[in-house]
């Protein structure tokens, strides 16, 4: 009995370190849509196709030109982010003062769009890098390295775009715009531009996302559908554009899903973070951290 | 310095200014004065670029403002405190007062102007990493003028600084207004509170209805019996 207890706590520690590895990584997903809803108000139901393209560009980029991972990342955040930059000059701009259902629409299209176009151009095998990492073991744990090397960097990008936000001029007019669109002009700010920049830091996110989950998961043209929904339910629950409930949202799911795998099979932990979205969303209908007004 | 020649101007369909003449000489404090829904909003709104005019056309020291980006205006020397001063809620007043110091060449000196702006406003020093949406409205006020102040303008845009706020708190910011214009800074306000306006600046236009009605210095518009029985109720 007294053995059967220590490894149990074993697992469970492992699946909490799991949780939180999990929950970076989300948080990283949510920030980017979170971002683009909060200062833009428009909704990227593409997003996850955007992460999609970018894990695709990392195949090519190692596979196929033979570029280290370290050197193809960059450039892959770089694809994304002009991406970005791409959906909203094309995409969004056009749509700006339209309902937001011809807005969701659009993006929705959008993701038909590049689904279609990633089978047609890249097929529909499952590809990766070919790269495995190693398995990092502390006493009885078991913890991947690319988990560990993911968590790390997704700290490390919303630690960068958190100083950008607070310490730039560009960053506290990416703040500002979120909060009054209509005097910018007399600042002296580009509201255009503003969007711009904007939408290519979401897609510098998602390129980084892209990056660290080509690590872990096979890249197909419909990969987006695995880790797309979930990124919209923690955006939801953690109040659509607040950055800090997004951050929250993505390490409770990643806990419950991390843990819930740990009493049963993983895709019970996926049924029980989604039956908890639910509760939550009659219990806090605006967000778990939903400002007062 | 400014200087608008019969200006229209509207919001769609409803037309708001009428042929306004109106022109601001450097070193000057101008008055805009006039009932609610007058235009005297529109007509602050059209300077700074927010909306376009119909007709007519506005020169800023010789620069067609008309063909100016709106967010370049402010490069022109303009810096406009609007309506309900319109703050960040959610930024720190040191952040708010950022974002007046965006174009290039007031962030290049923006510790430069942020001295200056602290050296007016000691309260805004105390407060500055206070959210702009939780003070009191004549600290508000006072922000927003700091903000504007912040891009180093030439000619400063005041639109109802009083709106809103107690008796004594409308003192200090004509108080405030008096203090701006020693320090060598042209002025045009738009106020509804025509009584003190009127004691702050030198000369004064009369709007209502989208046309200017009268115009004159302080003194003669005081005396006029148009603003003593509309306005001051003597």
């Amino acid at each position: 009995m007294g053995s059967f207890l220590e490894i149990f706590d074993i697992y469970l520690l492992e699946a909490i370190l799991n949780g939180v590895l999990l929950g970076g990584l989300l948080a990283l997903l949510a920030l980017g849509l979170n971002l683009i809803f909060g200062v833009i108000d428009v909704t990227w139901i593409c997003y996850a196709e955007l992460v999609m393209i970018g894990m695709y560009g990392m195949y090519y980029f190692v596979q196929y030109y033979d570029l280290s991972y370290y050197v193809a990342a960059p450039l892959a955040i770089l694809l994304v982010a002009a991406l970005g930059a791409l959906l909203h000059i094309l995409v969004i701009a056009p749509l700006l003062s339209s309902p937001p259902i011809n807005q969701l629409l659009a993006t929705g299209g959008v993701l038909f769009v590049l689904q279609s176009f990633a089978t047609v151009a890249f097929g529909i095998d499952f590809r990766n890098l070919g790269i495995r990492l190693p398995i990092l073991t502390l006493g009885d744990m078991h913890l991947s390295y690319s988990r560990l090397l993911a968590f790390g960097a997704a700290l490390v990008g919303m630690i960068v775009v958190y100083l950008f936000m607070t310490r730039t001029f560009t960053g506290t007019a990416i703040r500002a715009i979120a909060q009054d669109r209509q005097i910018m002009a007399l600042m002296g700010v580009d509201a255009k531009k503003i969007y711009v920049v904007t939408s290519a830091l979401g897609g510098a996110l998602a390129g980084l996302a892209a990056c660290l989950l080509v690590l872990q998961y096979d890249v197909h043209p419909f990969v987006g559908l695995s880790f797309g929904p979930i990124t919209f339910l923690i955006c939801v629950l953690g109040g659509l554009g607040n950055f800090v409930g997004g951050f929250v949202a993505a390490f409770l799911f990643a806990e419950i899903i991390s843990l819930g795998g740990l009493f049963s099979d993983l895709e019970w932990g996926y049924v029980l973070a989604f039956a908890f979205f639910i509760v939550m969303m009659f219990v806090r209908p605006a967000g778990l951290l939903a400002r007062r007004s | 310095m400014l200087e608008l020649k019969s200006v229209d101007a509207g919001y769609g369909s409803f037309h708001a200014l009428f042929g306004i003449n109106l022109d601001v000489k450097a070193g000057e404090a101008v008055g805009v004065i006039g009932p609610n829904g007058a235009g005297k909003t529109t007509l602050m709104r059209v300077i700074s670029g927010l909306i376009r005019p119909t007709k007519g056309s506005i020169a800023m020291l010789g620069t067609d403002v008309l063909a100016t980006p709106a967010h370049k205006i402010v490069g022109l020397g303009i810096a406009h405190v609007p309506e309900n001063r319109r703050l960040f809620p959610r930024l720190t007043v040191e952040d708010n007062l950022k974002m007046g110091a965006y174009m290039p060449s007031a962030r290049a000196r923006y510790a430069e102007r942020l001295d200056f702006v602290f050296d007016l406003f000691p309260r805004m020093k105390e407060r500055r990493h206070q959210l702009a949406g939780t003070m009191s409205g004549g600290e508000q006020q006072m922000c927003a003028i700091g903000r504007a102040l912040m891009s180093d303008p030439k000619l400063l845009l005041l639109d109802e600084p009083s709106a809103g706020l107690a008796p004594v708190v409308v003192q200090q910011v004509f108080e405030l207004v008096k203090r701006i214009r020693a320090g060598g800074l042209t002025v045009l306000i738009v106020e509804q509170n025509v009584k003190q306006v009127l004691q702050v600046v030198d000369r004064a236009y009369l709007l209502e209805a989208g046309t200017i009605r009268i115009s004159g210095s302080s003194a003669e518009l005081l005396a006029s019996d148009t603003i003593r029985q509309a306005y001051l109720g003597v």
